[in-house]
């Protein structure tokens, strides 16, 4: 059976899910085993600069982030909200898919302080695992260059 | 106005008064005094302008500035205000342009900022135009001098500043020439919103004291750290400064990965370490170098993850980090992955300062009532010089040293 479009909406309903709920310790499973992971914007993309606030080529380093957060990072106490638009599929067999996912993440502060936090794309590349949907590659493309303050869960 | 609402208890900097990060009269000065007096501003990069024509728009303190590089291959600096009404010039934040002109009422500048037409100049069919007394040549946005050091671009609106290396003073000018010893290329920019007057990120900067009480990742994994010699130097003037790690010649090899990482019995372990794989490259042992300039520019190099940050001021309670990220032209493939990886490390996202971006918005919020009371800053004395160990805050004081010369505060009121 070809991936689709439900299944990809689908997968991103219970990724923002599972990061929105605070399960972030799940985050990592979404992912393949030699995933890649960046966090970057789209003048930086436009401009073909490799960079990424996070760049991560390996799940292990997703996990690791998570443990730094749980552990070791300093912050204040904030969640999540995403809404994540339908996918646009590019691309798709049995085993492949390549799509792009429009996002909004609203951050809420523990001290009730609301804020979009960011805008952007998924810019997505998918394959099955023992029939199972993972991301190869997630670019996570914001519109704005500025992040305030600082980013510490996941987009 | 009130002059006195900004007091120094102290002709030495180990009391800031909590007024000088909220005063409006103080944030109005220092866009004089400082920003727009004898400093310099770094503006860009040098490999930012390729060609003939390239130019950035960017900021003085608060300060529109274009840079441009014209047909001569210099680099000019000239303030982003149309000398008619005062629009922008350029809106972009960088393009080529054989010239600019302003959206308005279309007034033109050459690529080095001088108002060269003027629409309409000689009116309609006769009518109107512009009084036959009136001389361009007078009429041209205020203009920088631009200094280019290591590819790195400053500009000052004072005559008055002295060299860039004097200003830079010989030890930083090493400690900038060590880094951008080749060629250079930006790899990506991000831009940081911190919640905080830019002053409270300035001394964070300078601050060597807080690193390891703040910044927990390297103690939470049982990190060895393999630096375990260290330093801070402290420019004559006192507004320059570096903060810095190195391992013995001997072991400047070894990689964290080999040494750093221990323990079976730790609690909590990185599963993927090679984040921290350092690359020798520049084989002096230094692993780490922060290295700041007065107002508000920073140099980085930690382990291989290099990047230039500016740092500016957004009205009294915020301000905007910008950060550019370096690799040099001749990476290899492999080292320019250690480079992109060793991001995760820094940065508004890094595991190990991303608490830089909120620790001044604590201060912030937490001085809000103590306008009249003073911050310690007492850590090694009262000392603004060089000195082993980072058990000191002498570079934050060497910062407000400079800034109480600029702003004329110095002595007690």
């Amino acid at each position: 059976m070809m991936i689709d479009l439900l299944q990809i909406a689908a997968f991103n309903a219970t990724y923002a899910q599972t990061i929105d709920s605070d399960a972030l310790e799940q985050w990592p499973t979404f992912f393949t085993a030699d995933c890649r992971y960046r966090v970057t914007n789209i003048e930086n993309e436009a401009a073909g600069l490799p960079a990424g606030l996070i760049w991560v080529d390996s799940r292990d380093m997703l996990y690791d982030r998570i443990t730094a957060m749980r552990e070791a990072n300093v912050y204040e106490q904030q969640r999540y909200r995403h809404l994540v638009g339908l996918p646009i599929v590019k691309s798709a067999d049995r085993a492949n898919a390549v799509a792009e996912t429009p996002f909004l993440v609203v951050r809420t502060m523990h001290t009730g302080e609301t804020t979009v936090f960011a805008t952007g794309t998924y810019r997505d590349r998918f394959v099955v695992e023992d029939s199972k949907l993972l991301l190869a590659e997630r670019v996570v493309a914001c519109d704005s260059s500025v992040t305030d303050t600082l980013l510490v869960i996941p987009f | 106005m009130d002059e006195h609402k900004v007091r120094w208890k102290h002709d030495s900097n180990v009391r800031v008064p909590f007024a000088v990060y909220s005063d409006e009269n103080t944030a109005a000065r220092e866009q004089e005094r400082i920003f727009r007096g004898a400093v310099w501003n770094y503006l860009c990069l040098d490999v930012e302008l390729p060609r003939s024509g390239s130019y950035r728009t960017t900021f003085a303190g608060e300060t529109p500035v274009v840079v441009t590089r014209d047909a001569d291959g210099e680099i000019y600096a000239f303030e982003n205000r149309c000398s008619h009404r005062g629009a922008l010039i350029a809106l972009e934040k960088s393009g080529t342009a054989d010239s600019f002109q302003c959206v308005y009422h279309a007034w033109s500048y050459n690529r080095q900022g001088d108002l060269t037409g003027i629409a309409f100049e000689k009116g309609v069919k006769g009518k109107g135009g512009m009084p036959a007394s009136f001389c361009k040549d007078e009429h041209s946005p205020r203009k920088l001098r631009v200094a280019v050091f290591c590819g790195l671009v400053f500009g000052s609106f004072s005559e008055d500043v002295p060299s860039i290396e004097e200003y830079l003073g010989d030890e930083i000018c090493q400690r900038i020439e060590r880094v951008l010893n080749k060629p250079v290329e930006v790899i990506g920019r991000f831009t940081q919103a911190l919640p905080n007057n830019w002053k409270l990120y300035v001394e964070n900067v300078r601050d060597s004291y807080h690193a390891s009480l703040l910044h927990t990742f390297f103690t939470t994994f049982e990190l060895n750290r393999l630096s375990q010699k260290g330093g801070v130097i402290v420019d004559g003037g006192g507004g320059n400064h570096v903060s810095f790690s190195m391992v013995e010649e001997s072991s400047a090899d070894a990689s964290y990965k080999e040494q750093g990482l221990r323990s079976d019995n730790s609690k909590f372990r990185l599963r993927d370490t090679t984040v921290l794989e350092l690359f020798p490259e520049i084989k002096d042992g230094i692993t780490v170098q922060i290295l700041s300039v007065f107002p508000g520019f920073v140099l980085q190099q930690h382990l291989n993850c290099l990047a230039v940050r500016q740092v500016l001021p957004k009205g009294t309670d915020h301000s905007e980090l910008n950060w550019t990220y370096l690799g040099y032209i001749d990476d290899t493939p492999e080292l320019r992955t250690v480079r992109l990886k060793q991001l995760n490390l820094v940065g508004p996202a890094g595991f190990i300062s991303m608490e830089d971006g909120c620790v001044g918005g604590f201060v912030e919020r937490g001085i809000a009532g103590a306008a009249d009371l003073d911050a310690v800053v007492e850590m090694g004395g009262d000392a603004t010089t060089s000195s082993e160990g980072r058990a000191t805050e002498a570079a934050i004081r060497g910062f407000w040293k400079v800034y109480r010369q600029h702003m004329g505060q110095e002595g007690v009121k």
